[in-house]
């Protein structure tokens, strides 16, 4: 038996990467920009659901000029002083830079059909949407922000797990997450979650199973210990949909698989089912 | 004479110290002795080997585990077996027992010693039957107002396949949100390996301690060469840049404490780490007592709200 726990980890690809980002990689269809943009990244051909950036995210989920973002000044510091072959403060300075983002979530008052919310929303592309102390603080804060104004809390989860260059710290978002989100509950506000592709780990074993409605997107990958880990450390035959939205919702983990399209109107139901 | 540069660093220390959230609340001003005496453990900052040290010590065959201590600590023991759902995990351990006179739950996992234990026990890690196990547990002792010791010791939850579809990371979210909710006083330990989101499961506590040759991580210093050095192999380097041990923890606010063991690790004498760890633990509660359970609750989530550095 290996001891090797490679239960928290971010490069977690289930899927070997498509040649593009543009092409699919079920179908193999292969897309202009601005046809996947208007297709909000899903492919015409499958229904392959591609990577979903936080702001396009936020743009397809909110009423327009709804979003006013929040906690927008705070920034990953390397407590640790972390350094494996490169130094964290260069990964960090490395992921601002290509994705125009201060971390891996964004936070911030919205509407959605016409309901007031709090939203969330994780960006894998930012260092494989791990969770490190700026995450577990903006959505802590989200949920400080749906108490006092009274209204429901949205997330869309997209991360690899917690952020291994900042340590125990990073563990430790787990349970400070859900210290907030247990606040939240006390406030008697809703909490919807979103799983996007892929939900594990860290992310998975804290707030986002938390919810009082859980959704996901079809084909994510929602598992606290990813395929490969699985298959190296247990040497188990892997079932064809392990650890995918489809096997969650056969097992009872979550309430329903929803198309990207239809996210915004199955969220404005449930916010005013909860309103 | 000019100060050493060791009081220099001490100084510097107990100056950090008096910022982490929880050991500067109020209750601390009147116990400055303890302080020095945790000042003293963390005197000297753990190189990369004494880091490896820890791991080493931490996953001692020998090193006594969560039953070990249940043996020596506890009277009266009564293990209560199963989750009420369908299975009863070996690789969590809960049970009634007294504590200096006192009834508590204590709830830990448990590894094992010889191949068939350690089978049956899955290497102390739990399936989600396990913390659904520890969060019946915590219930029953919020039900009838008994402190709650858990005991961390485990490399990580069970990676396998019916683990994943039997709900592991909703179970960890689960058992962390038992215990956030909870009125009576909670005290952890990491007495061996704190791995991961399968430790934190059952450590949200009022106390955090750790044995001096605990460690607790985020994951396992294999799991990070692997994927940041691309090589298991670098495991020790791995550790040195994550610094799992008990002295870093409590610099970082993680823990409250740590709990010191006899020369040369645990492992040496099982009766007198015993020893250590029930007097760190009673100390821990008298530190507790009097405090009304929604304060303790309200403080508890404070406590690991403030936890994370940022800018």
């Amino acid at each position: 038996m290996s001891k090797i726990d490679l239960s928290i980890e971010t490069d977690d690809k289930p899927a070997p990467p498509p040649k593009h980002p543009n092409t699919c990689p079920r179908c193999h269809s292969h897309y202009r920009d601005d046809e996947l943009e208007r297709a909000l990244w899903v492919c015409a051909q499958c229904g392959h659901h591609f990577p979903m950036r936080a702001r396009a995210r936020i743009a397809s989920l909110v009423d327009q000029g709804s979003f006013s973002e929040e906690a927008t000044g705070l920034h990953s510091e390397d407590p640790l002083g972390f350094f494996d072959v490169r130094p964290y403060t260069e990964r960090i300075a490395e992921a601002e830079m290509s994705t125009g983002l201060a971390d891996a979530m964004i936070i911030g008052q919205a509407a959605i059909e016409r309901q007031p919310c709090e939203l969330a929303v994780m960006d894998f592309a930012f260092m494989g949407g791990s969770m490190g102390s700026v995450v577990g603080e903006k959505f802590s804060r989200a949920c400080d922000s749906a108490i006092e104004r009274g209204v429901p809390l949205v997330a869309v989860t997209s991360s690899g797990g917690a952020r291994m260059q900042e340590g125990i710290l990073s563990l430790m978002q787990l349970p400070k997450t859900i210290a907030a989100v247990e606040d939240l509950r006390d406030a008697r506000q809703a909490f919807i979650v979103v799983m996007a592709h892929p939900t594990t780990a860290g992310v998975l074993a804290s707030f986002a199973s938390l919810g009082d409605v859980l959704l996901a997107e079809p084909g994510a990958l929602i598992a606290f210990t990813g395929p490969r880990v699985v298959e190296q450390t247990t040497r188990e035959k892997l079932p064809d949909d392990f650890g995918l939205a489809e096997q969650n919702l056969r097992f009872g983990h979550l309430d329903a698989i929803v198309e990207r399209h239809k996210i915004r109107p199955t969220l404005g139901r449930l916010l005013r089912l909860f309103g | 004479m000019a100060p050493s540069e060791y009081e220099l660093r001490l100084r510097e220390r107990l100056g950090r110290l008096r910022n982490v959230p929880l050991l500067g609340g109020a209750k601390l001003s009147g116990e400055l002795q303890r302080l020095q005496r945790q000042l003293d453990r963390i005197a000297e900052e753990p190189s990369g080997d004494d880091i490896w040290r820890s791991v080493e010590l931490a996953r001692h065959a020998h090193r006594p585990y969560t039953l070990d201590y249940v043996e020596r600590l506890l009277d009266d023991w009564f293990e209560l077996h199963g989750d009420r759902r369908r299975a009863d995990d070996g690789a969590m351990v809960a049970g009634l027992g007294k504590l200096g006179g006192r009834t508590i739950v204590l709830v830990g996992q448990q590894k094992g010693r010889d191949i068939q234990e350690r089978t049956r026990r899955q290497f102390g890690m739990p399936y989600p039957e396990g913390y659904h196990k520890a969060i019946r547990a915590f219930e029953l002792a919020e039900r009838h107002g008994f402190p709650i010791v858990s005991l961390v010791d485990t490399p990580g939850a069970y990676p396998g396949v019916a683990a994943e579809q039997h709900g592991q990371g909703g179970a960890i979210a689960a058992s962390q949100a038992a215990m956030a909710r909870l009125t009576v006083p909670t005290v952890a330990c990491v007495i061996g390996e704190g791995g991961s989101g399968g430790a934190i499961a059952i450590a949200f506590a009022d106390r955090v301690l750790m044995q001096e040759n605990a460690i607790y991580s985020v994951i396992s210093p294999e799991g990070c060469a692997a994927i940041l050095w691309r090589d298991a192999g670098e495991a020790k380097k791995a550790a040195a840049a994550f610094k799992p041990d008990a002295a870093h923890c409590l610099e970082l606010g993680v823990i409250d404490g740590i709990v010191p063991e006899p020369a040369g690790g645990a492992h040496i004498d099982y009766r007198e780490a015993a020893r250590l760890l029930g007097e760190a633990l009673r100390e821990a509660f008298d530190d507790l007592e009097g405090v009304p359970g929604d304060e303790l609750r309200r403080r508890r989530r404070a406590r690991f709200r403030s936890l994370g550095v940022f800018a």
